[in-house]
């Protein structure tokens, strides 16, 4: 299997790659819309802003790429915020996979922004991206910016409010959260993506 | 509802894990990547490691271990000691760390914090506070304390860096006390209470754990994020998982898997 991740800049590739190793998958980076078309599996990881990466996106011409895949997209983080029409962070115009505006988080009493540390995750949805993953099990969160629950919300988490941790809609996937550093939770949405049968 | 994190933090110098015996003399305790999967088996939520063989001799280290926990660590990790620019940073965070921290050198140049938090986001930035309590009754900070024939003392309260740490942009505070540390009498809970209250991003509690109770104590009179410890995790006087149980029969919300 060809499993790839586009290098958008984002700090987080190097530890997404080692969390593919340890399932076994040696991803490429690739920044190539061809090498991207050709992959059986595509991630789109992201430590930075929602502005930084889709300028980088379109710096290297993938952002219809990306739009137009039909394979198994998993966006990560910032990648998962960019499945979205829309974010909040820079006023920033998104890939529009899904329907829906990523706001920041708000803060309040007892709630810190960023949302920084391991949070449950809601299942909302039976999914085979989320098989195996328990109900209520921890996942590690770094994120200032979050994404609505929608229909496409298979889990949500909490942090003030409630917002999507895990959406999917057919070949589009999202983890708000980090599954590189979620522990048994992480590796196993990972492997469940790995593991999906082609639409 | 976000867990309280339960953070062990490791010395590090060229490489290897190790513990020091007032400031020197230190002593090799075993491979970094060995004792960081112990800890992460054990349930630590994080890890800090902090590079000891860095700030003292203002020299940037070889990162290589940086990469080899990454490889084989699936719980986050933070990275402190001797970033003091944008490049160091970004080789750590490349390599695989998912924060690093500044304590000195943001001191030194504040714009720092700006600096990092504008090329990796406030994510990234944890500043470190070192505070001691002095004789007038209020808290200040020390740099440069890892080695005591070089810690200064510059003379700004704890209390306005911490405001101003997070205006440049800290997404994160380790809050040293360093009358507690060592003591193992317990966190300085007054001390804590003041910065959370100027704290509106994740505060950590650094120093003066010595009892499973005083985990608790902090967690609900401080309502810190996460509490970081050293000698009584490295030296088996409090274990994690049972410090885990202990916190969640307490009613403190832990993550348990």
């Amino acid at each position: 299997m060809r499993v790839v991740l586009v290098d958008a800049g984002g700090a987080n590739i190097g530890s997404v790659r080692y969390a593919l190793q340890r399932l076994g998958v040696d991803a490429q980076l690739a920044s190539d819309a061809e090498e991207i078309r050709g992959a059986d599996r595509v991630i789109l990881p992201g430590v930075s802003t929602a502005a930084t990466v889709m300028r980088r996106l379109r710096e290297l011409d993938l952002v219809d790429t990306l739009r137009a895949l039909r394979q198994p997209l998993l966006g990560v983080c910032v990648g998962a915020q960019l499945l979205f029409e829309h974010s909040e962070e820079d006023d920033t115009p998104c890939l529009g996979l899904l329907p829906g505006i990523v706001r920041r988080l708000p803060a309040g009493e007892g709630i810190r922004v960023p949302h920084m540390g391991w949070n449950r995750l809601q299942r909302r949805v039976d999914d085979p991206l989320l098989a195996d993953i328990a109900e209520g099990a921890h996942a590690y969160f770094v994120h200032s910016f979050a994404a609505p629950v929608t229909p496409d919300c298979i889990a949500a988490s909490e942090h003030g409010a409630a917002f999507a941790a895990v959406v999917r809609r057919g070949h589009v996937m999202g983890a708000q959260f980090h599954p590189e550093r979620s522990a048994a939770a992480g590796a196993r949405l990972l492997h469940n993506f790995l593991s999906l049968e082609p639409a | 509802m976000l867990a309280r994190r339960l953070i062990p933090c490791l010395d590090v110098r060229d490489g290897r894990v190790v513990k020091g015996v007032r400031f020197r003399d230190h002593v090799d305790m075993g491979d970094i990547v060995e004792l960081a999967l112990r800890y992460r088996d054990e349930g630590a939520d994080e890890l800090v490691f902090y590079d000891i063989s860095a700030t003292p001799q203002q020299r940037s280290v070889d990162r290589g271990w940086v990469e080899r926990v990454s490889a084989r660590l699936d719980i986050p990790f933070c990275v402190a000691g001797g970033i003091r620019d944008v490049g160091t940073a970004r080789a750590v965070l490349h390599a695989g760390a998912d924060k690093i921290s500044i304590n000195s050198p943001a001191l030194e140049r504040p714009a720092l914090i700006g600096e990092l938090a504008e090329a990796f986001g406030v994510q990234c930035v944890v500043v470190g506070v070192d505070s001691i309590r002095e004789a007038d009754g209020e808290w200040r900070v020390r740099t440069h304390t890892g080695d005591p024939e070089r810690m200064r003392a510059p003379s700004i309260r704890t209390l306005d860096w911490v405001v101003e740490a997070q205006r440049l942009g800290a997404g994160e505070i380790v809050l040293n006390c360093m009358d507690s540390d060592g003591v193992r009498r317990g966190y300085d809970l007054e001390q804590l209470r003041a910065v959370r209250a100027r704290c509106g991003v994740p505060l950590v509690a650094s120093g003066g754990a010595g009892e499973p109770e005083h985990f608790e104590s902090v967690f609900r009179e401080a309502d810190v994020d996460g509490a970081l410890a050293a000698s009584v995790f490295h030296s088996g006087r409090i274990r994690i998982p049972e410090l885990k149980r202990f916190l969640h029969a307490q009613g403190v919300e832990v993550r348990d898997d």
